[in-house]
């Protein structure tokens, strides 16, 4: 069985690579020009080249920077103010219909209200990030809240519990399969956040280098700063599934 | 039901209200703020000089044009992908490999490639609809009950009508969930688009908005954009309802 799954894994990651060796004929045979579609290995080279040269580490450590920071900001405040939404009914019928009213809202378009109280900065950036991504954590937080099942919170009254008790040793550990796939979306936005505010305030990272790459017309390196955007949302989103996997694993267990 | 939608309205008004009231207090001259009241003025304007409707109009013939595209070559991929597994499996690489690019990342290839307009912008927005409807579409076609597809052997079904006969109809409520998804997908990554780089469209109107210091404009523009995309999940949410009632409410869970 291990076996087999292992040649299919074999045979996939060929025909991926048949896909690359097609894309290398394409650039080789000049069916598009090389100023828009560089083959793969003036892709490699320009990716090899810009971490030799240390400047594509310093342009993913600052995605990477934003990206964190924005996303750590949100679901602190995600859990903190879902929890108190989430806890209260008084909250719930009050605030939680306008929060779902404001959900739908592209968040992108805070971006220009975020330039006209902060300027082109890193703050604006990391506003933007937090602000996107905080939606997905804050309504996982208040859902996981509203649907913790009832005779647990009977136990807490039975037992007196503080409020504050309940949410930390009830409520927040019932919710966190929610909390966590909450959080695990908002890493999507937060990426996604993090190379639009680059382009736009030309803060250091990615974004703005595959922005000056295409204005420069270097299509190497373009694309070099694109595939590492993939790596980028492909590697964090691997590390959310394991902690996830690993934060959860009680919760399996007791099933 | 009455009541609680009242309550609803409760925090909304008292903030609009507060608002209004502290501004008018400071007499605010802002940069990035306006009272209520002037931003409702601000989207009276933009309406009467059709601006903001022309805006609309570009934004959401882009959206609606990479959401369909993107719909057409998703649904495709995850049918075939469900009805094979065999397919399924040789792809899996080649699909994980290119599915975590941010779609926003394509924007300076899409640019160099077919420069400012909506050709760059619809083949962003059409990238970014493909995986959900692809992902959903999938599970969908895998998830049908296998007497259907006993069924259509029994009949020898030629495979188009059997994808068209037995399991577009099967699949079709999870399906319209995936495309639900899209289309709120749709809409944000076409004004992200517009707000980062494209000249075009509702993002192109607030950003100049912000430019040209008009804040109650630009705030005006937040509102409508909004506006825009409540009504777009009311419509989905509404026509998922009446197609398909309580059917596609057990697909919404996966």
């Amino acid at each position: 069985m291990n076996r087999a799954a292992l040649l299919w894994r074999m045979a996939s990651f060929a025909i991926a690579a048949g896909f690359v060796a097609l894309w290398q004929l394409i650039a080789n045979l000049n069916l598009v020009s090389p100023v828009f579609l560089p083959g793969p290995d003036r892709a490699w080279t320009a990716l090899v080249r810009g971490f030799s040269s240390g400047d594509l580490w310093s342009k993913l450590a600052g995605t990477l920077e934003h990206m964190a920071y924005g996303w750590l900001a949100a679901s602190i405040a995600g859990i903190a103010i879902g929890a108190i939404i989430g806890s209260s009914r008084m909250m719930r019928t009050y605030v939680a219909p306008s929060l779902e009213f404001l959900r739908p809202l592209p968040v992108s378009a805070i971006i220009p209200v975020a330039i006209a109280m902060l300027g082109l900065t890193q703050a604006m950036a990391l506003f933007v990030i937090a602000f996107g991504a905080i939606w997905p954590i804050m309504l996982a937080t208040i859902h996981g809240f509203a649907a913790v099942e009832p005779r647990l919170y009977e136990v807490a009254r039975s037992l007196q519990m503080s409020r504050l008790a309940v949410i930390f040793k009830i409520a927040l550990p019932s919710a966190s399969p929610d909390i966590l796939a909450g959080m695990r979306l908002s890493l999507t936005v937060a990426l996604i956040l993090s190379v639009v505010c680059e382009i736009l305030a030309g803060l250091d990272g990615l974004g703005h280098w595959v922005l000056l790459s295409a204005r420069a017309f270097r299509s190497a390196d373009l694309f070099a700063g694109v595939i590492l955007l993939g790596v980028t949302g492909y590697v964090t989103s691997v590390a959310m599934s394991l902690a996830e996997h690993r934060l959860l694993a009680w919760q399996a267990a007791q099933r | 039901m009455r009541a609680s939608s009242a309550k609803a309205l409760v925090l909304p008004l008292a903030v609009l209200v507060a608002f209004e009231v502290w501004a008018r207090a400071i007499h605010l001259q802002s940069d990035s703020l306006a009272p209520p009241s002037e931003i409702v003025m601000a989207l009276f304007g933009a309406f009467a000089d059709r601006s903001i409707l022309a805006a609309t109009r570009d934004t959401l013939f882009s959206a609606v044009a990479g959401l369909t595209i993107g719909t057409i070559i998703g649904l495709a991929l995850g049918i075939a992908f469900g009805i094979s597994d065999t397919l399924d499996r040789l792809m899996e690489v080649t699909v994980e490999a290119i599915r975590p690019i941010p779609s926003i990342a394509l924007l300076p290839i899409a640019l160099i490639a077919l420069g400012f307009g909506y050709r760059m912008e619809i083949v962003i927005v059409a990238f970014a609809c493909v995986w959900p409807v692809l992902i959903l579409s999938r599970a969908a076609v895998r998830s049908i009950e296998p007497r259907l597809l006993e069924v259509a052997r029994a009949l020898r079904l030629p495979p188009a009508q059997r994808v068209w006969k037995i399991i577009i109809p099967a699949a079709l409520p999870r399906i319209f969930v995936a495309f639900r998804l899209s289309a709120g997908i749709a809409l944000i990554v076409a004004v992200t688009v517009e707000i980062a780089i494209n000249p075009l469209g509702l993002g192109a109107g607030i950003m100049l908005a912000q430019q040209a210091l008009r804040p109650d404009l630009m705030l005006a523009y937040l509102v409508w954009i909004g506006a825009i995309g409540y009504a777009l999940n009311v419509l989905m949410v509404v026509a998922q309802n009446r197609l398909f009632g309580r059917a596609a409410v057990s697909g919404d869970g996966t």
